[in-house]
């Protein structure tokens, strides 16, 4: 090894930083009143809550308005190509894994041309944070149906109404065995800030859905449930370990049973436990919204315990430099069945 | 030294090729890589050619199922695995049909009528019998039951009588011990080895090859044997045999540890590339961290992931998954950092011919990406070259700060030839240098290379966003500025060719001026030399010069082109390197010369070649 290389081990820890030291000093170029603000916002209060130093953490993305968020975080950034951010970020958080990464991608750039690649993520585990920004609407190239985007949803490239069925980011990350899942609002400060947090201490792949309005070309599409005088009548708060119940006096709740999830009683609610071994439940409840009168299911749907790739990955290069001694480059090139010519 | 008690006359030789031929299950592929092992160790220069279907296995006795492997052996020094067998062993009328119109005319036929029945005729779709229609007259036909004698020589073995099939092909490999004087102990070796878990698998294929080896003192199958002696004309040191997919993987090894780096490869299977993915995979006590990713992009960019992490990003594909990985590359060469992408070409477009060779992703590499994409791209010239070309891909990946393209492809990536095994101090080190230094960071500066500083992730103080947005120069900050666009791409471009100062002008071999210069990339290495020798013997001198920087290519060319009357370039394509020839230097005179079958160029063909430029 080159004794120029200095390992980031001895990097020497930096003191705490407040919200301000996580702002770049680059202009952010989202448009006026767009959702963006507030979950960047929201990540920069966090990290500095946690105190997390910003030299170990790396922001990586695709393409499309959300991806430009790395550019706007004075931390290590990768700003890549359309949807690709979770190989990226997979190969970084295992090249270096004292590294934090998140990476922050939209409906378009996660679930359409990035799908393949977010399944990957999730199945593997590799552990990294995933802000999906959903507005149900291409916003960069200027409002086209994006795969989130309710069908009959009138828009440039749909005058007639969308035919496309839509894809649920939770169902999606359920089935692709995310190891935790997670919905919150960009309105809603206090909630997202509790999610954000949550995911950020779970260790693996944690895949948030963050409703995120776009003033532009889909003001308003999520307005009927997280409008603020709708709100706590429309949506229900998972939150582990605590009953599901909602409401403004707290007056209903959610009980499931079998495949079902229904409004009861809050007495008989359900207490939410994001952690069984099936996650039937969390799947129950990511229909329910669809069940006229039934609140949208908003909070952690989702978080166990699962070994990441990352860790796998290292574990395994550690059992070969042990098993087999550290690779010497002579042994590499003289090795197999050899002769000698004079 | 053989066990033969044979009285037969040994005739010496100087070069033998020998073509092995069967269904793709009658493991034609190990028998031929046994032979090749065998006479490596005897101490022969050889050259191999293994040519199988993409189907695993194709229905049985068919022309499209049959696999062949071409081994040359000799005492002196060769280039290629030969235009033409000298012996064709056919275990079925397929595989007589389909490779007997490439044996020498003369040349001896091993047939095994164990498999010539009317229903193997048939599944061959052959209307008459070659056996018996006289359409082998122009050979020496040797007739040899071998699906009766395993039976016979494994009789009361434990294995089902499908097993006991299965061992015909070391029945075989035996006899062709026999008739070249081949010492059976390292075969007898590598089936104790390779079988050890199944004790009856290595007696009985054990068994099997004595009997072969036998079968040539005891049936009296043909007149005299045959000796092709050591070769001595190498040059001095130790060798062992090589397979070109293998020394690139050892190669990337190497210029990684050459760089102080780890690996980080990002790869998805595809023939005929997957070796590499599969080797690095097993060199993780090098540090190597292999990913198979779930496609061609994910590959790339996982890789793009690792060098931008602080590792050396290695992909590897063919040219269907470069295709797919362009857009990655892109974005490597706009944040400027380090990253191999190995193409092994094949036959295309499209899924094209799997396990053919060709060599026509030379212009996808060079330009195949939007945009000003400029990137150096070096190819590999033989099987051992492999590894001093992945070296040097990763040298000027890393000095320059760039994605290098290596081009290998099927006939290298799966042949074989005696590899001089280089000592440590031979191979120069060029340590990779990560910026640390927070004073004056510019994420944009650059070097006398022109190359920018490299940060990993976890630096204190250096914390910047690189991405595919144009970039201010110096800063790295977004910057839609006309100007700067123009510099950044001028710039870009220039970076690529100041690689030229770090590469040597390619030797040139024969007459210093001429009519002819034939000048090779890539896999015709051997094949020109070939022919340049041929030439010779005929009376005929023409000048061999070989490109392995194909882009930027080196200082110093024109100046040579100058004193040929003809530059020739036989090329596995429609004439790529031709085009960009012409278009670097217009004043000279270029002959394309292309062959596109899916195959290499025989050194006879080439010969015809120049003997008709020159009007002989």
């Amino acid at each position: 090894m080159p004794d120029d290389i200095v390992p980031t081990t001895t990097a020497p820890k930096p003191a705490p930083l407040d919200k301000k030291a996580y702002k770049s000093d680059q202009e952010v170029r989202w448009c006026p009143g767009c959702g963006d603000y507030s979950i960047l916002n929201a990540v920069q209060q966090l990290l500095a809550q946690l105190g997390v130093p910003r030299h170990q953490l790396c922001f990586v993305s695709g393409i499309g308005c959300s991806s430009r968020f790395p550019y706007y975080m004075n931390t290590y950034g990768l700003h890549s190509i359309h949807g690709r951010a979770p190989a990226f970020a997979t190969a970084i958080k295992t090249a270096n894994p004292e590294l934090q990464v998140w990476i922050a991608t939209g409906d378009g750039d996660g679930l359409s041309i990035g799908g393949n690649h977010m399944l990957h993520l999730l199945r593997r585990n590799i552990d990294v944070k995933v802000l999906l920004f959903n507005n149900q609407i291409y916003g960069l190239t200027k409002g086209q149906y994006s795969p989130t985007s309710p069908p009959g949803l009138k828009t440039k490239t749909s005058p007639m109404g969308s035919v496309d069925r839509a894809v649920d980011p939770i169902r999606f990350a359920l089935g692709c065995g995310a190891t935790f899942i997670a919905r919150t609002i960009d309105t809603h400060q206090k909630h997202m800030l509790a999610v954000l947090e949550a995911a950020a201490k779970h260790k693996g792949t944690a895949f948030v859905e963050i409703f995120q309005n776009c003033v532009i070309f889909n003001d308003g599409c999520f307005d009927e449930v997280i409008e603020r005088s709708v709100r706590d009548d429309k949506t229900v708060d998972l939150i582990p370990g605590k009953p599901l119940v909602y409401g403004k006096q707290l007056d209903k709740g959610i009980k499931i049973d079998a495949a079902e999830a229904r409004v009861v009683a809050p007495a008989e609610a359900t207490s939410w436990d994001p952690s069984t071994r099936s996650a039937a439940a969390a799947f129950v409840l990511s229909e329910m919204a669809e069940q006229p009168g039934s609140p949208t299911p908003i909070g952690i749907f989702r978080s166990i315990q699962s070994p990441t790739f990352d860790e796998g990955m290292n574990k395994q290069v550690q059992a070969a430099v042990a098993k087999r001694g550290p690779g010497k480059l002579q042994d590499l090139i003289w090795s197999g069945d050899k002769w000698d010519v004079k | 030294m053989p066990q033969s008690t044979s009285e037969l006359p040994l005739q010496l030789i100087d070069s033998v090729v020998i073509r092995f031929a069967g269904d793709s299950g009658d493991g034609m592929q190990i028998t031929g890589s046994q032979f090749t092992h065998t006479a490596a160790l005897f101490g022969n220069d050889l050259a191999t050619f293994p040519d199988f279907p993409a189907e695993i296995r194709a229905p049985a006795g068919t022309q499209p199922g049959v696999s062949g492997f071409q081994i040359r052996f000799a005492s002196s020094d060769i280039h290629t695995p030969g235009d033409a067998p000298d012996v064709l062993v056919a275990m079925n009328p397929a595989a007589l049909a389909v490779n007997i119109k490439d044996l020498k005319p003369g040349g001896i036929v091993i047939v095994n009528t164990g498999q010539f029945g009317d229903s193997d005729l048939a599944k061959a779709r052959l209307t008459s019998n070659p056996l018996k229609d006289h359409s082998l007259d122009a050979y020496r036909v040797i007739e040899i039951d071998i699906n009766k004698r395993v039976i016979e020589a494994l009789a009361g073995s434990t294995l089902s009588p499908k097993e006991v099939q299965r061992c015909k092909n070391f029945y075989t490999l035996g006899l062709m011990y026999w008739l070249y004087n081949r010492d059976m102990e390292p075969t007898l070796k590598w089936l104790a080895e390779k079988f050890a878990k199944e004790p009856a698998m290595v007696e009985a294929n054990q068994k099997a090859l004595r009997a072969g080896f036998n079968a040539g003192d005891i049936q009296e199958l043909f007149q005299g044997r045959f000796e092709v002696p050591k070769c001595d004309v190498l040059p001095p040191g130790t060798y062992r045999n090589i397979m070109g997919n293998q020394a690139l993987s050892m190669g990337l090894v190497a210029g990684a540890e050459l760089a102080g780096l780890k690996i980080f490869i990002g790869s998805y299977p595809i023939t005929p590339a997957s070796p590499i993915l599969e080797s690095l995979a097993g060199y993780k006590q090098f540090g190597v961290l292999s990913m198979q990713a779930e496609d061609e992009i994910a590959a790339v960019c996982a890789a793009i992931g690792g060098s931008y992490a602080g590792h050396l990003g290695v992909t590897s594909t063919s040219g269907p998954g470069l295709a797919l990985k362009q857009e990655g590359i892109g974005l490597a060469i706009a944040i400027e950092l380090p990253l191999v992408i190995v193409n092994v070409q094949r036959g295309g477009p499209s899924t094209g011919l799997p396990t053919k060779t060709e060599q026509a992703d030379l212009l996808q590499a060079i330009f195949g990406r939007n945009s000003e994409a400029w990137l150096p791209v070096i190819a590999c010239a033989t099987p051992s070259d492999s590894f001093d070309c992945a070296v040097e891909a990763c040298r000027i990946a890393v000095q320059y700060m760039t994605p290098v393209i290596l081009l290998s492809d099927g006939y290298i990536a799966n042949g074989s030839e005696p590899w001089r095994l280089p000592k440590l101090e031979e191979l120069k080190s060029f340590p990779a240098r990560f910026r640390t230094e927070v004073e004056n960071f510019l994420p944009y500066d650059r070097n006398a290379d022109l190359a920018r500083p490299w940060v990993k992730p976890g630096t204190v103080g250096l914390e910047h966003r690189v991405g595919g947005l144009e970039k201010a120069h110096l800063t790295g900050h977004i910057s839609y500025d006309a100007e700067n666009h123009e510099f950044m791409v001028n710039m870009r471009a220039a970076k690529v060719m100041k690689v030229r100062d770090s590469i040597p002008t390619p030797k040139v071999e024969g007459p210093a001026r001429g009519e002819v210069l034939l000048l090779g990339w890539g896999s015709t290495y051997g094949s020109i030399w070939g022919a340049q020798e041929m030439l010779a013997e005929q009376g005929i001198e023409v000048a061999r010069m070989h490109l392995r920087h194909v882009w930027p290519l080196p200082h110093g060319l024109d100046e040579i082109f100058a004193r040929y009357k003809t530059v020739l370039v036989p090329e596995m394509n429609l004439g790529q390197l031709v085009r960009v020839l012409r278009g670097e230097f217009p004043q000279r005179n270029f002959v394309s010369y292309p062959k596109v079958q899916g195959l290499p160029f025989r050194v006879h063909e080439l010969v015809a070649k120049v003997k008709s430029l020159l009007g002989r």
